[in-house]
């Protein structure tokens, strides 16, 4: 079975849950024996360590890469190898991975250096139109749908909703998702394979496209929708997007039953389509540099860990703790992320007179996560929609008890973790104020935790996969 | 021939009512949801049960006979909320065909931790159940049937002549529970143990339609029941008399084998029926059991980690005992009284965090969503207390 993967995402560029789901399925997939081509777009780089070596493009001539099922092409001397769109390398035994030079980027960095500060829609709203490619330029949205027609040609749908494409997006993105859409296809071409498997709406587009091309069924994997990411105002056109692409696919994935039911209220797929895989964790790694020890000895810390968006529900946060310092002093609160939410969560801690209880720490990114782990007494996930989350479990394994929303795909297969709604900051605060005073419960969550946690694992994950493939491929 | 000596347990605790660090009124109990339990329990089970069991003493003319506990929380709750069922009790007992037995009035674990806690709630059910029922209790069964040597000296020290127990593999080793036994220095206790294969068919198979022996008929248990003759002298079915239309809905045809059962016992063989004082009456001490550590009829295990299995449970369970003295000192007999209902063993049970074997009969009326939510109530409730003194 080889599958023709396609993510946006892959360790170690990462912003999100995607990339940490897309490794460890590819893991799990690989210890089964099953071939994944996964092509991905370049990202920002960044300088962390890891066992995946990227080559440079140069070194690559176009699509002269050596492959089981075709010889190696000759070099032809008229093309620029220099400017090869390919660089690719092989990650593990089953596991080939494939860069494209598309950015599909879509959270916006806090770094106030090469961002203006944060902008609403109306704000987008009234800039002058700057040339393309700048920040401040209107989108670009494109009609996507297997790639027919001049990607240059704006519609009047889209130009409507490109002020209204979510604040939390940057960039050219449609641009770049048509980009990627052409080189997937490209590629594709030059690949066998027996199922199209596609991660979020970002690779819809090129899913589909490829489908099409090769004639292979499509298997779409929805880790977020529109309605996760934005609530109620969601972006028209990538809302259209993930329908069609779910429509077009001959299998849906959801990663919780939350999302699956998403799926089938707000999209319209027919539920016997869809497949409920849930995402894992990879084990804690113990060999964490040693923590400085915090200036205040005896503070409780609750951390919060994730992107400061509306999704991520950073205001219910503020609002709980402010409620467990009325009644408890000794405790900081960490918010270890970055968003677009940022500003308003430093200014609504400092409204709350609560500033001096809380740190910010911005995205961490690597060891720093494990480290920030190992100093947490607690950490709380309000979201106010969270299609899995990864996080607690990374947490629990790093043995911190959680309290997560109930509004969570991850609070479906969690037994030994508290929970909560995420509105009800009154519960939130009396769960919180309960772990840090009650050494018993801190002891038996983290300890039946652990256990809980062990037994999830990215293998079982990927066996649900591979009999999914068996099922649209026989 | 077997003497069946039928025991069932009658209980219901004040379970509580949600309460966060931030409340502050000294209403524990949810008395809401308590109400419409007892209810629907007495409707479902405690009435039909109990007219069933009357008709069965009457149709048989004296011959069928079985014993109760009452928890003193159960007959608080008659009181505020069904009389009539306390009543249906007090008929029961004047049958002459039942036998009444002393327990912690709270149902609470007391013993392990303060003797003379556990003594004065012993006193106080037995006065209660002298009161209502018109015996003086001779028998006596600790909580959940917790059970060790300790136990056994003090309950003999009080006066009663049997206590009842566990028939728990572990202690019984090759013995078996259709003897009787006495603790070890304590020829003048009787040790009566349930037997949990043939109770446990009933009470817990019996609905089991993936079970080998459903469905269990009257007369097929009656046949089990006959082949301890000359292999034992009684067969103990202790059980919760939530069995009866609770946990076996009468759909399940419970009530049908309840009612066919005597006939069918006396037609399998020189069977008979008889309460707890009775079986004592008339059968010997086959030897000695020592129990040094606490068994208990509950989960598999048989021992007391459905209510001590975490720290949590430790945790709640010392903090609440240790408040004993400035309770009882305070005078207040409001909070005395909300103290102890604060200890019956329901409240540790919720918190219990096995989830295997047992894990389905630990979510049973468990108002909680998980043990977690439990401790935690729980705890928020004792600082209440603690505030209070």
């Amino acid at each position: 079975m080889k599958v023709f993967m396609l993510g946006w995402e892959f360790p170690p560029h990462i912003s999100g849950g995607l990339g940490t789901a897309c490794y460890g399925l590819t893991k799990g997939l690989d210890e089964l024996g099953v071939d994944v081509v996964f092509v991905v777009p370049t990202a920002v780089p960044v300088d962390t360590s890891t066992h995946v070596k990227l080559q440079s493009p140069a070194t690559l001539p176009l699509l002269n890469r050596p492959s089981p099922a075709r010889p190696a092409r000759q070099p032809d001397p008229n093309e620029p190898a220099a400017h090869s769109p390919v660089a690719q390398e092989r990650v593990s035994r089953h596991i080939e991975l494939l860069q494209v030079s598309a950015r599909l980027q879509p959270y916006r960095q806090s770094d106030p250096g090469d961002q203006p500060a944060i902008r609403s829609p109306v704000d987008a709203q009234s800039d002058d139109p700057a040339a393309p490619g700048s920040p401040n330029a209107p989108r670009r949205p494109e009609v996507i749908e297997g790639l027919p027609g001049d990607p240059d040609a704006p519609t009047a749908a889209a130009a409507q909703s490109s002020s209204s494409a979510g604040a939390h997006y940057d960039g050219d993105l449609m641009t770049e998702v048509q980009k990627y859409a052409r080189l997937a296809l490209e590629l594709a071409a030059h690949e066998e394979f027996d199922v199209v498997h596609a991660h979020d709406w970002m690779t819809f587009a090129a899913g589909q496209a490829v489908a099409a091309a090769s004639g292979k069924p499509l298997v779409v994997h929805v880790h977020s929708t529109e309605f996760d990411r934005a609530g109620e105002n969601v972006n028209q056109q990538i809302y259209e997007i993930e329908r069609t692409g779910m429509h077009a696919a001959r299998r849906v994935i959801c990663v919780s039953y939350l999302t699956r039911g998403i799926a089938v209220a707000r999209y319209g797929v027919d539920p016997n389509k869809i497949s409920v895989v849930y995402n894992a964790v990879v084990a804690a790694n113990s060999n964490v540099p040693n923590v400085p020890a915090p200036i205040q000895q005896n503070e409780k810390i609750v951390l919060f860990l994730g992107r400061l968006t509306l999704q991520k529900g950073p205001e219910y946060f503020l609002e709980a703790a402010r409620k467990v310092i009325e009644r408890f002093k000794s405790v900081r609160f960490i918010i270890a992320g970055g968003g677009d939410m940022i500003d308003r969560c430093v200014k609504l801690a400092a409204d709350m007179k609560i500033g001096r209880y809380v740190t910010f720490t911005g995205f961490l990114r690597g060891d720093d996560v494990a480290r920030v782990f190992k100093m947490a007494d607690l950490y709380v996930m309000p979201s106010v929609s969270e299609p899995f989350g990864i996080a607690p479990l990374e947490a629990i394994s790093h043995d911190v008890p959680v309290i997560i929303s109930k509004q969570s795909g991850v609070s479906e297969i969690l037994t030994h973790a508290l929970k909560v709604d995420f509105w009800d900051t009154d519960e939130m605060a009396n769960k919180i104020l309960a772990v840090l005073r009650h050494d018993p419960l801190h002891k038996t969550l983290r300890q039946h935790g652990q256990i809980e946690v062990q037994k999830l694992s990215w293998l079982d994950s990927a066996k649900d996969l591979s009999e999914i493939y068996g099922e649209v491929a026989p | 021939m077997a003497s069946v000596v039928f025991y069932f347990q009658v209980h219901q605790p004040f379970r509580l009512r949600r309460y966060t660090i931030f409340d502050t009124d000294t209403r524990y109990f949810d008395d809401t949801h308590n109400e419409e339990i007892l209810s629907k329990v007495a409707d479902k089970c405690y009435l039909p049960a109990n007219a069933a069991i009357a008709d069965l003493i009457d149709k048989h003319d004296g011959d069928f006979r079985v014993s109760y506990s009452v928890t003193g929380t159960a007959i608080e709750q008659f009181r505020k909320w069904r009389p009539d069922v306390l009543e249906s009790f007090q008929a029961l007992a004047k049958t002459g065909c039942v036998e009444f037995i002393a327990e912690t009035y709270y149902h609470s674990l007391v013993f392990l931790y303060n003797r003379n806690e556990f003594i004065s709630q012993t006193r106080r059910h037995h006065d209660l159940t002298s009161e209502l029922f018109g015996q003086e209790p001779r028998v006596f069964r600790n909580t959940e049937l917790t059970y060790n040597n300790d136990v056994a000296r003090v309950v003999r020290d009080l006066g009663y002549h049997t206590i009842l127990t566990e028939g728990a593999d572990h202690i019984l080793g090759y013995r078996s529970p259709n003897f009787l036994y006495h603790p070890p220095g304590c020829e003048d206790l009787h040790i009566m143990l349930k037997n949990y294969r043939l109770s446990d068919d009933i009470a817990f198979r019996f609905s089991n339609r993936t079970w080998s022996e459903w469905p269990l008929t009257a007369e097929k248990f009656a046949n089990w029941v006959s082949r301890i003759n000359g292999n034992g002298f009684v067969c103990n079915l202790f059980m919760d008399y939530e069995t009866f239309g609770e946990h076996q809905w009468t759909e399940t045809g419970i009530f049908d084998f309840l009612t066919a059962l005597p006939d069918a016992m006396f037609d399998a063989g020189d069977n008979d029926f008889l309460t707890v004082s009775q079986a004592v009456e008339r059968y010997p001490s086959v030897g000695e059991m020592d129990v040094p550590h606490m068994i208990s009829w509950a989960d598999t295990e048989r021992d007391i980690s459905a209510w001590l299995g975490n720290s949590m449970q430790a945790n709640a369970l010392h903090d609440v005992n240790a408040m004993a003295d400035d309770v009882l000192a305070s005078g207040d007999s409001e909070l005395i009284h909300q103290w102890r209902l604060l200890q019956s063993s329901d409240h540790f049970y919720y918190m219990c965090t096995k989830w295997f074997d047992d894990g389905d009969v630990h979510t049973y009326f468990n108002p909680y969503e998980s043990p977690y939510e439990a401790y935690i109530n729980y705890m928020n409730i004792l600082d209440n207390v603690r505030a209070r003194l």
